[in-house]
């Protein structure tokens, strides 16, 4: 294709201009709250996220040291000093009366209505001079006109993660997700290998059954799961989610692995099963390693359902502090705190971390994955 | 696979009565086997936890080994049981591999089969009855629910939105998806923008929500704007707006959410589609002239259609039981409701089975259709 493209360079602009643009519009509304998090948590209230990454524009007023502390150099008397009182910044513009706060340049010299000159230089620093002896305790009011740099802050991560139960409910989800990642891999990889290797009558039906299920919306089961789970006294435990987790994985993991299994070379495992190794044999020392590929792509798949999933917490776990995973603690935030945007920004970022970065480290698996699931079967 | 083909089905009695044992056998190994492996995890949880009194994280990872323990003790000792009983040596070592080879599927597959009972196939079932009882399952109630359904003002509303939905959110992911795969697969930085676009995939609902729900922030007029649409809009002298309570607009502002999300996934698997189309019928077009524009939409799309409505099924049926976002950024106000949250309400607000599970079934019904043609194109695969 680079061929086609490739002679005409209006043409490839444009693709990368486009690219670009689609980039940046799926980027920045995540960038956004990333920004955000790390904000100081009255300046999200009143300015956008974006003007946080540039300088700001910074009015304030400093005030000399005392005249009568001024020492004599050179005939004169001069008062030295920073207007940032030990902060720092850079300053645009200064003035001497409140009428023209940015009237003059860094640098340059400004006469002082009370007589002497004062020169600001562009790092805060301040001479003041008078050509006599100078009187008085108060200090000389500067206008300056400075730009701040963009400041960032972790308090607002240190709040949701000790007194907003964020820590808690990471350690919650985590405690949900493992072992119902880990449980369905071990159950499906046995029937997708019964599936792909083994005879038996009602195996096309099987297989049928699992292809049904596989869309079979979530939905349907909650009520009646609900009441089984109650009458059982399994209600809003973690035995009950990882099973249901389990459950409504088992579908797609059953459907990935045998794809990949019926795909593994028939002369491996007749050869073995020649030498005398067992179904069970030719299952874990064979088969499984070989898999590993197909048992990657699920684990990230059921991973990230299970880690994103709200609705399946919601119903079947309990709203207390043991139990609230943060898709639902963020949930909660919403509606408490829906105003106090570094508490849900920081918050929202704590629970997509995890996540983005399985998501990186492990794309492949996660493309391969799809792949497998979408364009090979139905 | 040669040992087992000797058990041909045959009509005589004894061969049915052998059947009838073997089903009997597997049945008990089965049983046998989950019984021991879920007591003996049972069992070493109750022993931790006399020593470690602290539930919180060690109780966790206990019942985490002991659970994939349970697991892997079963499949290995319900082997083993069938291993004594027919042992793959002695005299009658043909007969009882034959013997052997007939169960161990059916051990193999045990656990799926019932956990997928259990967790999807009984709701099913269990769904059709609740929906002609009442409001806990008890009373028969005959097709009240159905008609109290057609009636109710929520339920059309929620049917609007959900149409809605399936015709923007698969039609525009599909789209953005397929120039995003056709784009990035011609520039050098390819990779880098795809993984970032296909980034939101793995964040959740509800953590996209509050992104979006930042970017639709309101502030009255007059004071700054800290959402990112309401701030361009300001910026171009408009007026703000609080997006999320516009009638019926606001159903598009949401399904924005879900389409930034499904847009990755789309265009992940419409590249792979773009990249195996064979190179010969790309160079023929060329070669008679054909420009960028034609290539793409003349050759390129037409032979990846079939990708194309895998693709468009499967965000289809994600639409239809789209829950988090409505939930977490409206709850279903300002006539945003859709069929699943609708669900929920009256599940947990309206604390009635009946009308949920009705409400259920009809998520249900309109998930058919796929189901069946995915079963169909399936079975094309297997043969």
């Amino acid at each position: 294709m680079s061929t086609a493209v490739g002679k005409r360079p209006a043409l490839v602009w444009a693709v990368n201009l486009t690219v670009l643009l689609l980039v940046v519009i799926w980027t920045v509304p995540t960038f956004g709250i990333l920004i955000s998090s790390l904000r100081d948590k009255d300046q999200i209230a009143v300015s956008g996220w974006w003007t946080a990454l540039f300088p700001s524009e910074q009015n304030i007023v400093a005030r000399t040291a005392p005249p009568a502390d001024a020492v004599e150099e050179d005939g004169r008397w001069v008062l030295r000093g920073n207007v940032f009182e030990g902060g720092s910044g850079r300053i645009s513009a200064f003035g001497v009366s409140i009428q023209r706060p940015s009237e003059f340049e860094p640098g340059t010299q400004a006469e002082m209505r009370g007589g002497g000159t004062l020169t600001v230089d562009k790092n805060g620093d301040y001479v003041l001079a008078f050509e006599e002896q100078p009187e008085g305790r108060r200090g000389e009011r500067i206008f300056v006109t400075s730009l701040e740099p963009p400041k960032f802050t972790l308090d607002n991560y240190r709040t949701v993660l000790f007194s907003e139960g964020i820590g808690q409910s990471f350690i919650n989800t985590l405690t949900v997700t493992i072992p119902a990642t880990v449980i369905p891999i071990l159950i499906a990889a046995y029937a997708a290998y019964a599936l792909s290797w083994m005879q038996f009558p009602g195996r096309a039906l099987l297989l049928a059954t699992v292809v049904g299920l596989l869309v079979v919306p979530l939905q349907m089961s909650l009520i009646p799961l609900l009441r089984l789970y109650n009458d059982v006294g399994i209600g809003k435990s973690y035995i009950g989610i990882w099973l249901a987790h389990t459950g409504f994985g088992l579908p797609l993991a059953i459907y990935l692995l045998r794809n990949y299994i019926a795909g593994l070379p028939r002369e491996i495992i007749e050869s073995a099963r020649v030498d005398g190794a067992s179904d069970f044999e030719i299952f874990r020392k064979i088969v499984l390693p070989l898999s590993f590929p197909a048992l990657a792509s699920f684990a990230i798949f059921q991973f990230l359902w299970v880690w994103n999933d709200l609705l399946v917490a919601t119903v079947f776990l309990g709203n207390n502090e043991e139990q609230l995973v943060m898709t639902g603690r963020l949930r909660e935030l919403l509606g408490s705190r829906g105003g106090n945007w570094e508490i849900l920004t920081a918050s929202a970022f704590v629970a997509i971390v995890v996540p983005i970065i399985v998501f990186f480290a492990l794309q492949r698996y996660l493309v391969r994955g799809l792949l497998a699931g979408s364009v090979k079967g139905g | 696979m040669a040992v087992s083909t000797t058990a041909g089905p045959s009509a005589s009695a004894s061969e049915l009565g052998s059947l009838f044992t073997t089903a009997l056998l597997t049945l008990f190994i089965m049983v046998a086997g989950i019984v021991v492996s879920v007591a003996f995890a049972a069992g070493a949880y109750f022993l931790i936890s006399l020593v470690l009194p602290a539930y919180k994280l060690i109780g966790a990872v206990a019942v985490m080994v002991l659970g994939v323990a349970a697991c892997f003790g079963y499949f290995w000792g319900s082997n083993r049981i069938l291993d004594t009983i027919y042992p793959a040596s002695g005299a009658n070592i043909a007969a009882n591999l034959t013997k052997a080879n007939a169960i161990r599927p059916w051990l193999f597959l045990g656990p799926a089969i019932v956990i997928l009972t259990l967790y999807l196939v009984y709701p099913v079932i269990n769904s059709i009855w609740l929906s002609f009882h009442g409001p806990t399952g008890q009373a028969w109630v005959g097709t009240s629910n159905y008609e109290w359904l057609a009636a109710d003002d929520g339920f059309r509303e929620s049917m609007r939105n959900n149409i809605l939905w399936l015709i923007v959110v698969p039609a525009a992911a599909t789209f953005f998806g397929l120039i995003a795969a056709a784009l990035t697969d011609r520039i050098a930085w390819g990779n880098i923008a795809k993984s970032l676009i296909f980034m939101p995939m793995a964040i959740s609902f509800v953590g996209a929500s509050v992104i979006w729900k930042f970017i639709y922030d309101y502030r009255p007029p007059g004071t700054e704007q800290i959402g990112v649409l309401n701030a361009i809009v300001t910026s171009m002298g408009g007026e703000p707006q609080a997006w999320l309570t516009i009638p019926l607009w606001n159903n598009f502002f949401l399904m924005v959410v879900l389409i930034w999300i499904q847009t990755g996934f789309a265009m992940v698997i419409l590249s792979a589609a773009l990249r195996g189309i064979p190179e010969e019928t790309i160079e023929a077009a060329i070669i008679d002239g054909a420009s960028p524009f034609q290539i793409f939409y003349k050759i390129k799309v037409p032979q990846i259609w079939g990708t194309i409505a895998v693709v468009w099924t499967t965000i289809t049926i994600l639409v239809l039981k789209i829950f988090d976002i409505v939930l977490t950024m409206t709850n279903g106000q300002w006539g945003t409701q859709v069929l699943a949250n609708y669900m929920f309400d009256w599940m947990f607000r309206g604390l009635d089975f009946g009308r949920a599970s009705t409400i259920a079934l009809i998520i249900m019904i309109m998930v058919v259709p796929i189901m069946i043609w995915n079963i169909r194109e399936a079975r094309k695969d297997m043969k």
